[in-house]
């Protein structure tokens, strides 16, 4: 048993050891969407909850230079609830030392919120809302390829 | 016994943790600014041959006996864009002493990104779009800019991931080119 907890240890330390150093640091992270109820008549809201880590910031959905990838989020059309309105979050404008003057960005913690509508001829019961959210992070020093975070809501249809 | 092993197996491993915490922040064995790694810890570049925008081969063999400046960039990369007009004035001032920038996109959209970004810029060095194989070469190239100073031999003398300044990669070009 100790030859065996020993090993275990080992082999652990070793792979941590190994695969640290190669991992890219996790920059914005969605907290797991909740279930949203949505009712037969009128609008159903869906809120992503997201975080970026501190000392770094993405590009806002209105980025303020052309060559700035902007924070997008895609529902999938099949969904049984329509999109009407995607709400981003109130850009900063802030000044980095890569920057001559102040670009949009967003940092900290922040909401996505869309405003849906149900789809004609969506049946009640269960079903999921699938979408996409595409960043791109800096800090004030390099920025990071942009990534796509893929998110799934649970519904509950009246 | 059982549980001393897992305490000890626990403060072993909280120990790495914090030792490859410490290594990712400080530097490990690296020159100081401006300056390059002695010429034993140098390890070879590895080669690669990428396209430029005329389809010509790029092989960085081919600029062995040569400084080079090897930066990875993209064009919706900010601190890329400052770095490049520091790259157009090296590679005017140095290139007669045999010196010269390799310029390494990573967008996604290739040629159809760098091609206008190119032609908005006067860029007088080789510029190459790259690939997965190469990026993987170099390391992952998980941020950018990332430069690789590499010297008359074909080993990487210094590394810069994130923007750094101007001077210090002068004073390192400087010193490999003397």
């Amino acid at each position: 048993m100790k030859t065996k907890s020993a090993a275990f240890w080992t082999s652990a330390l070793a792979a941590l050891a190994l695969s640290l150093p190669a991992q890219a640091p996790q920059i914005l992270t969605l907290a797991e969407p909740q279930k949203v109820t949505v009712p037969r008549q009128g609008e159903a809201r869906v809120a992503l909850k997201l975080s970026m880590r501190p000392g770094y910031h993405a590009n806002s959905d209105q980025p303020s230079e052309d060559y700035l990838i902007p924070l997008r989020l895609t529902w999938d059309p099949k969904a049984p609830l329509e999109p009407v309105e995607i709400l981003y979050p109130k850009a900063k404008f802030e000044k980095f030392e890569f920057t001559e003057k102040p670009i949009s960005v967003v940092d900290g913690e922040f909401e996505i919120t869309t405003r849906f509508r149900r789809a004609s001829g969506a049946a009640p019961g269960p079903a999921f809302l699938s979408g996409k959210l595409r960043y791109q992070a800096c800090n004030d020093k390099m920025c990071f390829p942009p990534k796509t975070i893929d998110v799934k809501v649970p519904l509950l249809l009246q | 016994m059982h549980k001393l092993l897992r305490l000890t197996g626990a403060a072993l491993l909280a120990a790495c943790l914090l030792l490859a915490g410490c290594a990712s922040t400080v530097s490990r064995g690296e020159p100081a600014s401006g300056s390059n790694r002695d010429t034993p810890s140098r390890k070879p570049a590895p080669d690669f041959e990428l396209k430029d925008m005329n389809g010509k081969a790029i092989r960085l063999s081919d600029y062995r006996g040569q400084v080079v400046l090897l930066n990875f960039w993209a064009t919706w990369c900010g601190p890329c864009k400052i770095e490049i007009p520091w790259f157009v004035e090296f590679q005017r001032a140095y290139k007669d002493r045999g010196f010269t920038v390799i310029g390494v996109s990573v967008d996604e959209d290739g040629w159809e990104a760098v091609r206008p970004f190119l032609a908005s810029r006067q860029v007088n060095y080789p510029v190459v779009v790259s690939t997965v194989e190469v990026e993987q070469k170099y390391g992952g190239v998980e941020a950018l800019p990332v430069s690789f100073l590499i010297d008359r031999e074909g080993r990487v003398a210094n590394t810069h991931v994130g923007l750094v300044t101007k001077k210090t990669y002068e004073d390192e070009i400087r010193r490999l080119l003397d």
